[in-house]
């Protein structure tokens, strides 16, 4: 499955400075929750509580599936599938 | 499952509004939010006709969707204010430098003009110097309260007769938070006031008080629009961080906590036995104090004189001035060994 992620709002600086990343996972469909263990095993290059607390994101961290709120598909068991866009934005900045 | 909006019914749901849960479409988020600050606006009298007010611009989330939509509904409903940005270079290298760079172009995209002043004009120190003076700790006592005047004089300079910044509710309540954790009773029975100064300094007021931050940074994503938004690499030891921190665990919990908390601060009430400080003027610059000498003119002799806690540690006694009594009033700390302090200063408040 071939997904298209991004980072905005500073989190960008934990992925390497890139905020778009295409990347392939093995499975066909997945939730949220899945995608952020993969991240965190296979992006996340430093400082993992800037983007996750336990199971979830950092609080302050809002996540859209194809531009829309993951909080009105799930949260967590929102589901992804083929060539979707998942896009993290952090809020925890000066405005 | 695919759901319409909840508001018009017609088009596909694309968030979900932290402060009333409602699940709307993109169009109906844009008109709600935008109504919702209009309303703030208007029955809290934030702003008359004619007026001229310069928006605090950092280049940052909020104060970009600040100057967009305070000038889209100067536009639609006829506020007839004179607008303009102004924004504070406090010499932070790799951070403030590219945060201005955001500024100039809203003042391009948004058609509203820019004025800058920076630190190292105002006060002959940036924030840079400053840091390697007094090391990583108590930066943004520091940067705060210089920042605080330089708006002030800025919006004096550009002869503004207000000014509004873009601190949202979440801002709100953490300050609340952190003045109640603080003990901080003079503080937290001024900060949810909507405006102040009105009593001689320069009024400012917060048109998105009530204005969650998830949908400042919502609103920005869906109208694309242009702000920058790197932490500040002085701050992550300040004290707001917590405050923060648990903010957002209670916002993840219950998203009305937040507007919860500003209601519960605005209707404290302080007891008359306090004892609150009287608000009086700097003796040096004549800047809002309630001291002798203003924090701003404190801590600059500190950095000026190599004393890097004066001002920062506590003191026995009232009188937070002790250290700096035997300053004559009267002398300049360009005499005293600055660079430039006094000179600046020649502006009245």
């Amino acid at each position: 499955m071939r997904l298209n992620l991004e980072f905005k709002g500073g989190l960008e600086l934990l992925f390497g400075s890139v905020k778009c990343h295409e990347v392939d996972l093995d499975s066909n469909e997945i939730t949220v929750e899945k995608l952020l263990v993969w991240i965190r095993e296979n992006l996340l290059k430093e400082r993992q509580e800037m983007f996750l607390k336990g199971k979830s994101v950092r609080p302050g961290v809002l996540v859209l599936i194809n531009d829309y709120d993951w909080e009105l598909m799930g949260h967590l068991e929102a589901p992804i599938k083929d060539k979707d866009s998942v896009v993290f934005i952090s809020t925890l900045h000066g405005g | 499952m695919v759901r319409q909006c909840e508001h018009c019914g017609e088009r596909r749901q694309a968030l979900r509004r932290p402060k009333t849960g409602h699940k709307v479409c993109r169009e109906c988020f844009f008109q709600l939010l935008e109504d919702e600050v209009h309303e703030t606006i208007t029955q809290n009298q934030l702003f008359k006709k004619g007026e001229r007010v310069a928006i605090a611009a950092s280049g940052g989330k909020d104060s970009t969707v600040l100057a967009h939509i305070l000038s889209e509904l100067n536009t639609r409903h006829d506020y007839g204010l004179d607008l303009f940005l102004l924004s504070i270079d406090e010499g932070i290298s790799g951070y403030r430098d590219d945060s201005l760079e955001t500024v100039k172009r809203n003042e391009v995209q948004y058609g509203i003009p820019l004025k800058v002043l920076s630190y190292k004009e105002l006060y002959g120190w940036t924030m840079d110097e400053i840091v390697k003076e007094i090391g990583r700790k108590n930066n943004c006592t520091f940067c705060g309260v210089f920042r605080r005047q330089a708006l002030d004089r800025g919006a004096a300079l550009m002869k503004a007769d207000k000014m509004a910044t873009g601190h949202n509710a979440d801002d709100m309540a953490e300050t609340i938070l952190l003045n109640l954790l603080r003990g901080d009773i003079a503080r937290l029975s001024r900060c949810t006031a909507i405006m102040t100064g009105e009593e001689g300094a320069l009024p400012r007021c917060k048109p998105f008080k009530y204005t969650y931050e998830k949908e400042i940074v919502m609103y920005a994503y869906f109208k694309k629009l242009d702000y920058f938004s790197t932490e500040c690499i002085y701050s992550p030891n300040a004290y707001r961080g917590y405050a923060r921190d648990f903010i957002k665990d209670l916002e993840a919990i219950r998203p009305r906590a937040i507007v919860d908390i500003i209601k519960s601060g605005e209707d404290f009430r302080i007891s008359s036995t306090a004892r609150m400080p009287v608000q009086g003027v700097c003796s040096r610059c004549g800047y809002i104090s309630s001291q002798k000498l203003c924090k701003a003119c404190v801590l600059l002799d500190g950095l000026n004189r190599g004393l890097p806690r004066l001002g920062i540690s506590r003191t026995r006694g009232i009188k937070s001035t002790k250290g700096v009594a035997d300053i004559d009033e009267k002398s300049t700390v360009a005499e005293a060994g600055g660079n430039g302090f006094s000179k600046k200063l020649s502006l009245e408040f």
